[in-house]
């Protein structure tokens, strides 16, 4: 019994702990390995070869960047569905987040019934982006829309490659608002209230204190909000894939590479250089996120 | 610290004392506020507009509506919602969504808090490293991943008793795995944030107790972390419930199908009934909505949870 309350300082492990401790780490490392790493890695790899996913994968031969060429020249679809991810991120970034932002700094004010008006413009968070497509529905369809019933016009907002994607960002808008700015509101109980006194004891107007004092303090949250919009407008995929699968004026980055795995397209090489394309991008954002978030954990 | 033990301390001095109140509140301050609260609440009922419409029409006769237009008010029915569970097997695939989210939460959880316990208690050299490569893992765009873990899962032959397809492609196990690989980087980071607040010196009371590091697990570090599983079981329930792209992807047989993506096939079905897909939709979200107004306060703590810490 002496022995055992000796204590030997809090990192001392028997045998027995050290296997416990070994497998506590070991299991849920080996999964993420296994379906998210080795996935990303086998993207790239694919990318550069001929695969046709029929024969065995050693027949596959190594083709360097053709995929590339090919996806930058000879698929049609390419370029629109590049635009349209770069529009949705332009609506998500210079649209939703400062709508997001605004309403959080006015719901940060604490007026009367703000918790109601909060509950109301944070509650399509919790439904799916594929649910938030089908409600957006009932507004937009041409012959049972609310859009047309008001104005007796006769667009068929979900089907018409001139207005689906901007229906569609609307519709993504609804969801993202609410949650930039539940981020923000975080973002803002956060800000050490002295810092207020005193730019307002400096004779600083509100907005004055909003951006010059307030939105500096916030910089891992702005990251934060970036990172997250970026990612989302790039992985994109559950309301345009309910509306079309992705066709017609609302082809993105990820609804092509799905088209061509799905249904045994079996045109692997070049679905992988089209998500080699989109693991390109996001990691670069990703690292700029753990920088921010990491920073603190040393 | 996180979000979810600090929001209310902060929050509650500031509404009780005037005095130590940001904005001491005088007559212009209140005209101003109005107007704000005008604003506020107009934007508000936008925002709840398509769901209040939703479950409007969600109670309105086909007939009704398309005789009389949208714009009528009346030809109040409970049918759509029966014709909805019935026509798309509602009983049937939220079973699906059941067994695919209960094992995929429980299993996100219980590794995630392994995964955070061993990252927080122990110093290794790939201590951070280790934690980057779990939350990296959970903003890698999924479909970027979909073809080698496609193939893989159709290579991997299981048992019948296990899937009844044979491979893990098309069943439940493969999904579950999916989802618990993604979900648990978030978690991971968010349980470590947390497991790092609590005192050092109760680990080392526990040690020189005796306590193995089962014990200081299973009996000291999980019933203190109460609070933030509590938010990230809310929230993940919520988005494991919600998983569209996976499900859609890798199961193929419409019996497995879980109630989000099933919603694909109903509007097929039922392109020209709006009034029966505002029934499906509403069907669908009441499991989300549920937990969205009796946890509440679990499911905004666990979104901001990861976030905020500056």
């Amino acid at each position: 019994m002496a022995r055992r309350a000796k204590y030997k300082g809090i990192d001392h492990l028997t045998p027995v702990d050290r296997v416990v401790v070994g497998l506590m780490i070991a299991v849920p490392t080996i999964l993420v390995l296994w379906l998210v790493w080795v996935p990303a890695i086998g993207s790239v790899l694919l990318s550069f070869t001929n695969w046709d996913g029929i024969g065995p994968i050693s027949a596959a031969k190594n083709v360097g960047l053709r995929n590339y060429h090919d996806v930058l020249t000879i698929y049609p679809p390419f370029v629109p569905a590049l635009q349209h991810n770069l529009i949705w991120l332009a609506v998500m970034f210079l649209f939703a987040t400062p709508v997001g932002m605004f309403l959080a700094v006015l719901l940060d004010r604490e007026v009367r019934g703000s918790r109601v008006y909060q509950t109301a413009i944070y509650l399509p968070v919790v439904l799916s982006l594929a649910l938030v497509g089908f409600i957006w529905q009932l507004i937009y369809s041409r012959d049972q829309g609310l859009i047309n019933a008001v104005t007796g016009g006769s667009i068929d907002w979900y089907g018409d490659q001139r207005y689906n994607l901007w229906a569609a960002l609307i519709a993504s808008s609804w969801r993202h608002v609410g949650y930039i700015m539940l981020l923000y509101l975080a973002g803002l109980k956060g800000v050490d209230p002295t810092l207020r006194e005193a730019a307002k004891v400096d004779g600083a107007s509100e907005r004055q204190t909003f951006f010059r004092v307030v939105f500096p303090v916030m910089f891992p949250i702005n990251i934060i909000v970036l990172v997250v919009t970026v990612i989302e407008s790039l992985r994109a995929f559950d309301l345009v894939w309910v509306i079309n699968k992705g066709r017609n004026g609302l082809e993105l980055i990820s609804t092509l590479v799905t088209s061509n795995i799905v249904g045994e397209a079996s045109r692997i090489g070049f679905g992988s250089a089209l998500a080699t394309f989109m693991l390109v991008i996001s990691s670069i954002f990703i690292v700029l996120y753990l920088r921010i978030v990491m920073r603190e954990q040393r | 610290m996180t979000a979810a033990s600090e929001a209310p301390q902060t929050a509650a001095p500031r509404s009780r004392n005037p005095l130590s109140s940001r904005r001491p509140q005088g007559v212009g301050q209140q005209k101003g506020n109005r107007g704000i609260q005008i604003f506020l609440a107009v934007v508000a009922l936008i925002w709840i507009f398509p769901v209040g419409y939703a479950l409007l029409n969600s109670f309105r006769n086909y007939a009704y509506t398309a005789k009389h237009g949208y714009l009528s008010f009346g030809g109040f029915t409970l049918d759509n919602y029966r014709n909805a569970w019935q026509q798309a097997d509602f009983s049937h695939t939220m079973l699906n969504s059941a067994y695919i989210t209960i094992p995929a939460v429980l299993l996100t959880l219980f590794l995630s808090c392994c995964v955070a316990f061993v990252v927080s208690r122990f110093s290794f050299k790939f201590n951070l490293a280790l934690l980057g490569m779990f939350t990296a893992a959970n903003l890698l765009p999924p479909q970027a991943l979909l073809i080698p873990v496609y193939r893989m899962f159709r290579a991997i032959q299981v048992p019948f008793w296990f899937s009844d397809s044979g491979t893990l492609l098309n069943s439940y196990w493969g999904l579950i795995l999916v989802n618990v690989a993604f979900q648990t980087g978030f978690c991971a980071f968010v349980l470590s944030n947390y497991m790092k607040t609590l005192p050092r010196e109760l680990y080392e009371s526990a040690v020189v107790d005796g306590a193995g590091v089962l014990r200081q697990f299973f009996q000291l570090t999980l019933p203190l972390c109460r609070p933030p599983l509590a938010a990230l079981a809310t929230l993940e329930v919520t988005w494991i419930y919600n998983e569209f792209f996976w499900a859609t992807v890798l199961l193929q047989s419409g019996d497995k199908f879980p109630v989000t993506s099933s919603i694909n096939n109903l509007r097929g079905q039922f392109f020209t009934d709006n009034n029966l897909v505002a029934a499906g939709s509403v069907v669908i979200a009441l499991p989300t909505l549920i937990i969205f107004f009796v946890l509440q306060k679990q499911f905004v703590a666990g979104l901001t949870l990861g976030a905020t810490k500056g």
